[in-house]
């Protein structure tokens, strides 16, 4: 019999390459803190989070065990572990998600000395996250299929015939919902439900995320596309070039449009670890300059700390004219959600 | 009477086993009770469910009559015909097994333009999903007692009513399963419909947590899933028909003479060749383009392996412990049927149409309300793929079993024997190839499990599905591509592993 051999080559080589799996039980050490250990979920992407988490490890002496995963699904993983997570601190990629962490009383309000380095528009009222870097939404085109004198001066434009079926939109994207919710707290329901009926009604490209918008329209697909700025420099990564190179330009909606909202990802501290000197070091660093100058050179977003140059393919971030939406409001989630699942644009 | 002295212990074991299996659905009731009637009734009680409930069935429907059409044509071909190239054809057929449904929807949506829709949906799930009805049915017709074909040939029969009246009967139990294992897969299936945009349940439960984090929402949404499921299984219960069970025990074992195809030997083959060009080739041609195509690279091949080092190790445990569970359930529909069996058999179905997020998220639960030292450990991560997997293995033991005739149990039993020697020396010899098959189903199809796994797994570990999710958010393809190779490469085994036990390969060379 040959089978039972190649079961038995397979588990013996599984075995032997396995034990790098075999983690231990969840350790929940850090209530006495300052063990040099924290514990970060992560729902930002490792390939991006990792090497910037190895240097601090390197530099604070602070091992940082990391879990990473979806930023939703990892919310949800926090609030089922409530008060027995082994999480220290969240890492989200949005202010949504951790605002729905903060309002079931999960986190610490953060120091003064860490929030005050920190522009008050890019965090929360009540301290209980900090923003890290900061994103806009933008418009995205193709010069080819559109001229840079044509491109809309509102994103309420693209509801007019002229934009039918050229729009591509990702309307499942938590980016997508955030900026939703700025429209009904910067002009009300009914605009922002006026606004999703006319976009669904222009027959959009609806695309599952910014990355597949973007590659379409680089590629001449799509005419033009709402995505967030960074998904530019991605791109050109990948493609190993700049992104002045790319087909694909941005276009920053000008005069405080809604669809030029600045949204942040950033960071909260759980209760148990409010005291511990390790975690503090850790949101420490991530606004420190280092960290902040990583995340401009290595993910395109915008620092949020003075002192660190933006990216160099988009306009600084005080010469943007940002909406002018309290980040906070933007937890205001269930109106949104009905709004967005009733125009159609998602099932 | 036989056997009767077994079953108290095999009873109490699959009532374990049940229990692991409902984990999900217990949390799921806790949840949605505590939203409340209202909230129940606004999620649900909507025309929004109506027509997903309405689209999710019809998918189900399609991609399962497609994959049952599929899957016994290519088998029939394969196992009862001269067709050219049978072999290459066999390993063909079940080698879709190995890639994940993200990654062929990725795959095809990057390479046809305006890929989307219902479909959409259903081709890339049917091209994924045949095999679960050509292994099965490629077994049964290896094995199918040849006799009863060649009765009815000889009573004047066409090879076409002899092939409709006595073949497709004989292989029923194996198509039957086989297409019940392929409905509820699409129930569960987010990869291919969330990249083709077709809505679905279970696309809807993922969108409701990644819009607003909506979990309530989510987990009410998926009790919709757990009641169609609910309905799937027990319309198979109530068309199945028991047939009578044969087996071959030692001696020799005859295959059915080949039939000549003639002049359809040649498009029959390239028939074949199309159906694994669509369904292996377009995902191999978009993913070598993308590597050449980028310029970001995986981190060091330290870092690869260790991916493939934990996906071995991670889907082994998850195998070795749902097959663990599914032995004595197995056994009890086989050996003891009866109305206890079946409906233990079918609840331990119940859970494997849930999304993965939502077993990820109830384990998470269970863990840390009832298990916490298996919190984050591997443990935790194998009980999750074992009670979304179980049905595979299920299947696959409860196939094998009902093969071994109860009369060879008898005669052993009045021949003096114990009940353990009888296991020991009649059951398990004829299960264990079973057994085998159910395990190297269900360790490829952890391999390729992803949002349960990101949800359970130790911290700090990753696996070569988690590396190919981290690497496709940030656009860096290239750097995904070499993961998504190894992961096709590594589940080519057991589907390569289980086509040779279906016997069509050894059976070519002894004829």
């Amino acid at each position: 019999m040959r089978r039972p051999l190649t079961l038995t080559v397979l588990l013996a080589s599984a075995l032997v390459l396995g034990p790098a799996a075999c983690g231990g039980a969840p350790e929940s050490d850090s209530a006495a803190g300052g063990d040099k250990k924290i514990t970060v979920y992560s729902g930002r992407s490792e390939s991006l989070v990792k090497p910037l988490l190895e240097r601090f490890s390197q530099e604070s002496g602070i091992t940082v065990e990391a879990r990473y995963g979806n930023t939703a699904a990892m919310a949800g993983q926090l609030l089922e572990e409530g008060d027995r997570s082994p999480a220290d601190a969240f890492f989200a990629q949005d202010a949504g998600a951790l605002g729905a962490v903060a309002k079931q009383g999960m986190f610490a309000p953060l120091p003064d000395d860490l929030t005050g380095k920190v522009p008050e528009t890019y965090r929360a009222g009540s301290k209980e996250w900090v923003g890290v870097t900061a994103r806009s939404r933008v418009l995205v085109y193709n010069p080819d299929l559109v001229q840079e004198a044509d491109l809309p001066a509102s994103v309420f434009d693209l509801t007019k015939p002229e934009w039918k079926g050229k729009v591509g939109v990702a309307p499942t994207n938590a980016s997508f919902q955030a900026f939703v919710t700025a429209i009904r707290v910067q002009h009300g329901e009914e605009k922002a439900k006026e606004f999703l009926t006319g976009l669904q009604a222009n027959e959009p490209q609806i695309r599952e995320g910014n990355g597949p918008i973007l590659e379409e329209v680089d590629g001449g697909k799509i005419a033009i596309g709402l995505i967030n700025h960074y998904y530019l420099g991605e791109l050109a990564k990948e493609r190993g070039t700049t992104p002045d190179t790319l087909k694909a330009k941005l276009h920053f909606f000008p005069g405080g449009d809604t669809g030029a909202l600045v949204n942040v990802a950033g960071v909260g501290v759980l209760k148990k670890a409010a005291e511990d000197p390790d975690v503090r070091a850790f949101v420490t660093y991530l606004l420190g300059a280092d960290a902040q100058k990583y995340f401009a050179e290595q993910t395109y977003e915008y620092p949020v700390v003075d002192g660190v140059a933006p990216p160099a393919f988009v306009p600084p971030l005080d010469q943007l004219t940002a909406p002018d939406v309290d980040l906070n409001d933007l937890d205001e989630l269930e109106a949104t959600i009905a709004l967005i699942k009733e125009s159609g644009l998602v099932p | 009477m036989r056997t009767r002295t077994r079953r108290p212990l095999l009873l109490a074991l699959s009532v374990v086993t049940v229990a692991v299996a409902l984990v999900p659905v217990a949390y799921l009731t806790v949840r949605t009770a505590e939203a409340g009637w209202a909230r129940i009734a606004e999620e649900v009680l909507t025309v929004r469910t109506a027509r997903l409930a309405v689209l999710t069935v019809g998918l189900a429907a399609v991609v399962t009559a497609a994959c049952t059409v599929l899957g016994v044509a290519s088998a029939f071909l394969v196992v009862r015909t001269d067709l050219p190239g049978r072999r290459l054809f066999a390993v063909l057929a079940a080698l879709p097994l190995a890639v994940p449904t993200y990654i062929a929807a990725f795959a095809w949506r990057s390479s046809v333009d305006g890929f989307e829709g219902f479909w959409a949906a259903a081709l890339v799930l049917t091209l994924c999903s045949y095999p679960y009805v050509f292994l099965p049915v490629a077994a049964a017709l290896v094995n199918a007692d040849p006799s009863q074909q060649e009765v009815s040939r000889s009573l004047g029969r066409s090879a076409w009513r002899t092939f409709t009246g006595v073949t497709l009967r004989q292989i029923r139990p194996a198509y039957a399963g086989g297409a019940l294992l392929v409905a509820l897969y699409v129930l569960s299936d987010f990869g291919a419909v969330s990249i083709v945009r077709a809505d679905t349940f279970t696309r809807a439960v993922f969108v409701a947590f990644d819009l607003g984090f909506d979990r309530t929402g989510a987990l009410v949404l998926s009790t919709v899933l757990v009641v169609l499921t609910m309905l799937v299984l027990a319309g198979e219960t109530v068309t199945r028909r028991r047939g009578a069970r044969y087996a071959h025990l030692g001696g020799t074992r005859r295959t059915a003479a080949r039939q000549r195809l003639g002049r359809a030997r040649w498009p029959a083959a390239a028939a074949l060749a199309v159906l694994a060009g669509l369904a292996l080739g377009v995902t191999a041609l978009s993913l070598g383009l993308r590597m050449l195509q980028g310029v970001s690279r995986p981190g060091a091949w330290a870092e690869v392996a260790a991916a493939m080092g934990n996906s071995l190790w991670l889907s082994l445990a998850g195998a070795a412990l749902t097959m663990a569970l599914a032995l004595p359930l197995g056994l009890l529909t086989a050996k003891a049927p009866g109305p206890v069996a079946t409906v233990l058999d079918r609840l331990a179905y119940v859970s494997h149409a849930l999304p993965g997020v939502v077993i990820g998220l109830s384990l998470v639960s269970f863990g840390v309300t009832l298990a916490y030292p298996l919190y984050q450990t591997t443990w935790l991560l194998a009980l999750g793929y074992a009670a979304l997997f179980l049905p595979l293995a299920l299947a696959a033991v409860a196939g094998a079993a009902a093969q071994a005739p109860p009369v060879l149990e008898d005669v052993a039993r009045s021949l003096g024997r114990g009940p353990v020697a009888v296991l020991r020396t009649v059951t398990l010899p004829l299960v264990l190839p079973g057994i085998g098959a159910g395990a190297a189903l269900v360790f490829l199809t952890c391999m390729k499990e992803l949002p349960a796994t990101l949800l359970l797994r130790p911290t700090g570990v990753d696996t070569l599905a988690t590396e190919l999710w981290t690497h496709t958010t940030v656009a860096a393809y290239a750097a995904a591509a070499p993961y998504a190779a190894l992961l096709v490469l590594l589940s080519s085994v057991p589907a390569w592993l289980l086509t040779a036990r279906t016997g069509i390969l050894t059976a070519e060379t002894s004829r």
